[in-house]
């Protein structure tokens, strides 16, 4: 890129210029994506009155109050739900980390009969949608008996997970020099043991991208949640507000607080855990 | 411990590949595969009163013809492709745009520009949905005021809550959301496009509109022919964002009604019309058919015209 510079005749003079407008675009673009948010996040802590006079205005002694917060943690169980969603997402990513990365191991390490239609299998998961599935999986989960349980979504959010894990860790663990298990083996150590002790500690980075991509349509669905569990004892956040807003959808306070109540820790997580994200995402794992 | 080397090994019956497989594939088998398998058979049957009967395909002839179904499931697909069009339209070129600005050599702030236009992509759609829905509403206007303030104020109206708005302000409100994936992969191989094919054309006298057109462009087309089926899947998939700001009626007047709330629908019932177990399979079926033939146009046709570059 440095060649490019220099050979374009005129960019000692137009560089500014033109990243100026790079920046413009940019910031613009920025404002958009945040706007929305922000304007939600403000009002939660304004007095009704005050929403209106100055939608666009910070709280100010005046104006400033946790009604609204108040109303939402007196009227629903917003700690319960998000203990539901927060069990549900762990013991699901959990999961889906272990047994797809078991499932990828035996499916690249071993060579058996069906090997390549159990791949295939899992490959179609990757992109025929879960949900397609709903009117048998409800009745399964009646004749089971864990309609609202959250046993019932974690199972089916393993089984939505796994064929996007196996696959990446299956490429994962095709970079995994074969002369590390094959000296174990002449070591006689046990097939267990070089997976457990070899193989999993290795996959951590891998496993660390899988386990953004999986967390996160884990906790904002809605589908499951409402046809599996929608009961008061085992809603979910996304289900819990879906089902507030609309209950008080004229009280702006509790609308307002409840929205931020949902939006501000997961992007406190992504602020966290965004480098990891991006990492994952521009890492072309997801080809 | 197993025997000490692979000769030995394959005589015993291999329980350590069912240890390691076995767990996921049967949930995986009895919560996804059998389910899937069982909704496209459910959907060749008939459940009345508890009875269920063979019928062949005459729920699909019930759907694609029927006065009281055709209407409802050629407007939901008709709304499903237009939401898809829009999608691809505008959400797909602002992700590329973005996309090639932030890759521009020497950026400053990239990577908080990055962070900061992918975040509304983290949140449910849930909660997009009901944020631009106050948004949008006449009674805090606050999109009103700022058209006015840009002059445009004439033009404001109840876009989600007229007919021939709310789908097309549906869209964009997804398309604000999810503008970040195209946005994030294109990005990502535009970083992996080697500095020296680039450098070439630039030796060879082309501009950077050139060098953007003529090198880059065809590097990040598979890219682009990825997210396209990604949001395909994702559009005919979709749901949330119509149930939470629509209902499950879609309204006004089914106006916003896609494939996915159609099935909710269909499988729960809604005012007068009773839940059914076999149509709701067979609008599943319908939507199975109608993303397998798209993910099939992307693999055996776009995917083998795209000319595949090693980086």
């Amino acid at each position: 890129m440095k060649l490019f510079s220099r050979l374009m005749p005129s960019s000692g003079m137009r560089q500014v210029p033109k990243s100026v407008t790079v920046h413009a675009v940019l910031l613009a673009y920025t404002v958009i994506a945040l706007f929305p948010i922000i304007v939600v996040v403000i009002n939660a802590f304004k007095e009704r009155r005050a929403i209106f006079r100055d939608p666009l205005g910070l709280p100010d002694s005046d104006s400033f109050t946790l009604m609204g917060f108040e109303q939402v943690l007196l009227r629903s169980d917003f700690g319960l739900y998000s203990w539901n969603s927060l069990v549900v997402t762990i013991l699901a990513v959990g999961l889906v980390l272990l047994l797809g990365a078991m499932a990828a191991w035996a499916l690249t390490e071993y060579k058996f009969k069906g090997n390549l239609l159990i791949t295939f299998l899992f490959a179609m998961g990757i992109m025929i949608p879960i949900r397609l599935g709903t009117v048998s999986i409800l009745s399964l989960m009646v004749s089971l008996d864990l309609v609202n349980t959250l046993t019932a979504l974690v199972l089916v959010y393993i089984a939505q997970g796994l064929p996007l894990a196996v696959y990446i860790l299956s490429e994962f663990v095709r970079t995994i020099p074969k002369e590390l298990t094959e000296a174990a083996r002449c070591d006689s150590v046990s097939e267990y043991k070089i997976f457990f002790c070899i193989i999993l500690p290795l996959l951590k980075p891998a496993m660390a991208t899988v386990a953004v991509f999986t967390m996160i349509p884990i906790w904002n669905d809605l589908w499951f949640p409402l046809i599996l569990a929608p009961g008061e004892e085992t809603r979910t956040i996304t289900l819990g507000v879906q089902q507030f807003v609309g209950q008080y959808v004229t009280d702006w306070n509790s609308v307002l607080s409840a929205l931020t109540l949902a939006i501000v820790p997961v992007l406190i997580l992504y602020t966290i855990f965004s480098r990891q994200l991006i990492r994952g995402l521009t890492s072309g794992a997801v080809k | 411990m197993t025997p000490s080397n692979q000769h030995d090994e394959k005589k015993p019956f291999p329980w350590h590949v069912v240890f390691f497989l076995g767990p996921g594939l049967l949930i995986y088998v009895v919560f996804s595969v059998y389910p899937l398998l069982d909704t496209l058979v459910l959907s060749l049957y008939n459940e009345q009163q508890g009875q269920s009967h063979f019928v062949g395909l005459q729920n699909f002839i019930t759907l694609i013809t029927d006065d009281t179904w055709s209407q409802a499931f050629w407007n939901a697909l008709g709304n499903n492709f237009q939401f898809f069009a829009i999608h691809m339209l505008v959400q797909n070129p602002i992700g590329l745009l973005l996309a090639v600005l932030l890759s521009s050599p020497k950026l400053r702030l990239s990577g908080t520009y990055r962070t900061l236009i992918f975040m509304p992509t983290m949140l449910s759609v849930v909660i997009i949905g009901f944020v631009w829905q106050l948004l949008l509403s006449p009674i805090w206007g606050i999109s009103e005021d700022f058209l006015y303030s840009i002059g445009l104020g004439q033009y404001f109206d109840a876009w989600l809550g007229k007919e021939s708005s709310a789908l097309i302000t549906l869209a964009f409100i997804s398309v604000w959301q999810f503008v970040g994936i195209p946005m994030m992969l294109i990005y990502a191989t535009l970083l992996n496009i080697p500095d020296d094919i680039v450098d070439a054309s630039v030796v060879d006298g082309a501009n950077s509109l050139q060098t953007f057109w003529h090198i880059k462009l065809p590097l990040i087309l598979p890219t682009i022919a990825m997210v396209s089926i990604l949001t395909f899947v994702a559009n005919f998939n979709a749901f949330e964002l119509i149930y939470a700001v629509k209902g499950a009626l879609a309204g006004p007047n089914f106006s916003t009604d896609l494939m996915g709330t159609f099935f909710y629908r269909t499988f729960f019932g809604f005012q007068l019309q009773q839940g059914s177990a076999s149509m709701g399979a067979a609008v599943a079926t319908l939507m199975f058919l109608i993303i397998l033939v798209g993910v099939m146009l992307f693999l055996f046709f776009i995917q083998r015209r795209i000319q595949r570059f090693q980086f």
